[in-house]
């Protein structure tokens, strides 16, 4: 048997959660037009500056809605994040009025595979 | 003072040997110092020159000879022969020096008795039945005198070259005086250009004189096998310069008497000056060509692979050798045959083989090939644990080594303590004062032991006679050095000059090439240079032509960002 490596995309529906005065999603993001690719762990290729889901906190509306560590972050409601600056993503994620967002992510998949001919 | 002098020879004689050069090493040497002193009595000027015919050793240069040569290395080789006959073996016969005290009046068989300097010493008294008697010195004299004529081809060129040279000098002067001599009356008076340009000449003369002194008065390094192709197209050049001269000179001057002296100066000078410029062709052919780098050469040496590159410019393949041992006697640590070979233990084990059976075949000539190749097939085969064996006695021998060599120190340091160089204002009893020597013959003692301990662990002990440390003992204490400097010399194994001249062999070079010796060096050129117990095995590599460019960094590009990696949460 062996593993397949494929991405495939999801839509995420994320309710913020009200924590005092603000409106937290329950994840951590990293990367950015202005940061440094060559750092980002989850990226397959090393030049990708998208935005990456670094951490998701355990219990949080992130990890409820399905968002998982390492997840690339492609729109949030139809704002594109791929080529963004680290700060801007911050901004489009934390909207004040907004209490509902919208990703669309990246993810890959390790899959086992196995084949027909060892089964049975 | 002799009685401390006494005790301490008393003291040592007892489990001390002193080791001498043996007769055959001496012999090697007498070889040598008639054709030493032969050059020196030359007193010739542009003594530069040829040596035509020279050698290495005595056997095996293959230039043409004269028969007389060839009769008088035989001669030698023959002697040379029946004397290393009579002093193979265990005895080696020393001539011991007269008014030279020689501490060690036993000799040994080369059994190996411990408390000896070296592993054979023999000292002869006139009842040995192996010393030699006067008549075999004389007889040994002679045959060296002989066997100077040799030198007398190589003088031949120097000779050569000084006839030339003087020859060269006093054309010049032969053109200036001759019309006075023989025509004076007829002359034409000649005022102030002439007397400006007898001093010019004069001054030239001087300078060339002065610079063929500076290029040509030197000792040669070494005798070459093949001519030195350069100084004879020197040679060459110069003839044919005066004697153009010359012609010129009797055809236009002499018969037909000029009278314009003036002219004949001028001549004069003109001659001059072409031997100026070939003095100037003499210093950038001789000196100046073979300085810019263009070859590394790899010296090996065969015995124990020690190895040195050198960097040199265009040199013919004798000529490179000759720089190869101006190096080799400085940079190699010096040949010590006791530190090559593997120790029996470990290469006795390799010698059982297999025997191997042959069942009823009659070829024989098929089985002595299968035979052997079953051997040798078998033995790879077969576990081999010698290099075991060998990575323990080396341990064993690292660690023997290093325990002698820490009491070694100790025991220097120690005996350093004990002396103590006199101030002024000490006011010490006369008779305590002592000279350098006695000082190290009274600090001696204490570190003998421990030294000869050292020696004979390194296996350095025929590098080093007892005398010999006395001196570099008594050196050291009147340069102020320390122990450690002391030691110096004998923690590690220095390069050949270091020792005594018996050790340098100086005079056994034989240069073996398969291209002739004039030739160039080029990239792949392999020459080796033999000596009796060993070779030097040279090879060529051309240094890589280097293509540098340039590329221009704006300082204004010195500018930096940090790298960014932050993380947020949302």
């Amino acid at each position: 048997s062996y593993l397949i490596s494929f991405s495939f995309q999801q839509r995420i529906e994320i309710h913020k959660l009200r924590q005092g005065d603000n409106l937290i999603l329950g994840f951590s993001i990293g990367g950015g037009i202005d940061q440094d690719p060559t750092q980002n762990p989850f990226s397959e290729d090393k030049t990708d500056k998208g935005i990456y889901v670094t951490r998701v906190t355990g219990g949080g509306p992130a990890e409820v809605a399905g968002l998982q560590v390492g997840d690339k972050i492609m729109q949030v409601n139809g704002w594109d994040m791929t080529m963004v600056t680290h700060d801007q993503a911050r901004k489009r994620l934390t909207k004040r009025n907004e209490e509902v967002v919208r990703l669309l992510v990246t993810r890959q998949s390790l899959q086992k595979a196995v084949q027909q001919s060892m089964m049975s | 003072k002799i009685e401390p002098l006494k005790v301490t020879v008393d003291f040592l004689k007892v489990p001390l040997g002193l080791k001498k050069p043996p007769l055959k090493e001496a012999l090697a040497a007498l070889p040598g110092k008639p054709k030493s002193h032969v050059p020196e009595r030359r007193k010739s000027r542009r003594s530069d020159a040829m040596d035509n015919e020279s050698q290495y050793s005595g056997y095996s240069y293959k230039s043409g000879h004269s028969r007389s040569s060839r009769k008088h290395r035989d001669r030698r080789e023959r002697h040379r022969s029946k004397s290393r006959d009579g002093t193979r073996g265990d005895k080696s016969v020393t001539i011991q020096a007269p008014g030279e005290p020689l501490l060690d009046n036993e000799s040994t068989r080369g059994d190996e008795r411990d408390d000896n300097w070296g592993e054979t010493t023999t000292v002869v008294t006139g009842t040995s039945e192996h010393s030699i008697s006067h008549d075999d010195l004389t007889r040994i004299a002679k045959d060296m005198e002989d066997s100077a004529h040799l030198d007398c081809s190589r003088h031949l060129g120097v000779a050569l070259g000084a006839a030339l040279a003087l020859l060269a000098f006093l054309t010049p002067l032969a053109f200036l005086l001759l019309p006075q001599l023989l025509w004076r009356e007829e002359l034409e008076p000649c005022g102030t250009p002439c007397e400006g340009l007898f001093i010019s000449v004069a001054f030239k003369l001087l300078i060339l004189l002065l610079g063929s002194w500076a290029l040509f008065f030197r000792r040669p390094k070494a005798f070459l096998p093949r001519v030195f192709v350069f100084r004879a197209l020197l040679m060459v050049l110069v003839f044919l310069l005066v004697v153009s001269y010359w012609l010129f000179y009797g055809v236009r001057i002499l018969d037909s008497r000029d009278r314009n002296y003036r002219a004949v100066v001028q001549f004069a000078v003109s001659l001059v000056d072409a031997l100026l410029f070939v003095h100037y062709l003499a210093v950038v052919l001789l000196e100046l060509r073979q300085l810019q780098p263009q070859f590394t050469l790899k010296a090996v040496r065969s015995a124990d692979g020690a190895s040195r590159f050198y960097n040199v410019g265009h040199l013919s393949i004798q000529r490179a050798a000759v720089w190869i041992l101006e190096n080799y006697y400085h940079d190699f640590p010096v040949y010590n045959p006791a530190l090559l070979n593997l120790p029996k233990s470990v290469l006795s084990k390799k010698m059982s083989g297999f025997k191997v059976y042959s069942l009823g075949e009659e070829n024989s000539t098929n089985n002595s090939t299968g035979q052997s190749r079953a051997v040798i097939a078998a033995a790879a085969r077969r576990r081999d644990n010698s290099h075991n064996e060998f990575y323990y006695e080396e341990a064993e021998h690292e660690r023997r080594v290093r325990k002698r060599r820490a009491r070694l120190v100790v025991a220097v340091e120690e005996a350093f303590t004990h002396i103590k160089r006199l101030q002024e204002e000490d006011q010490k009893n006369p008779r305590e004062v002592m000279d350098p020597r006695e000082a190290a013959q009274a600090i001696f003692a204490s570190m003998a032991r421990a030294m000869q301990k050292y020696l004979r662990t390194t296996k350095q002990q025929p590098y080093h006679t007892m005398e010999s440390i006395l001196q570099h003992l008594e050196f050291c204490i009147t340069h102020d050095m320390t122990p450690k400097a002391f030691l110096e010399r004998y923690l590690t194994a220095g390069p050949t000059i270091q020792y005594h001249k018996d050790r340098w062999l100086a005079k056994q070079w034989t240069l073996v090439s398969e291209e002739p010796v004039t030739n160039g060096l080029k990239d792949g050129v392999v020459f080796v240079l033999k000596r009796q117990d060993f070779s030097l095995v040279v090879s060529t590599k051309k240094i890589p032509f280097f293509k540098l460019s340039e590329e221009f960094v704006d300082p204004k590009s010195h500018k930096f960002i940090m790298r960014l990696q932050s993380e947020t949460s949302v």
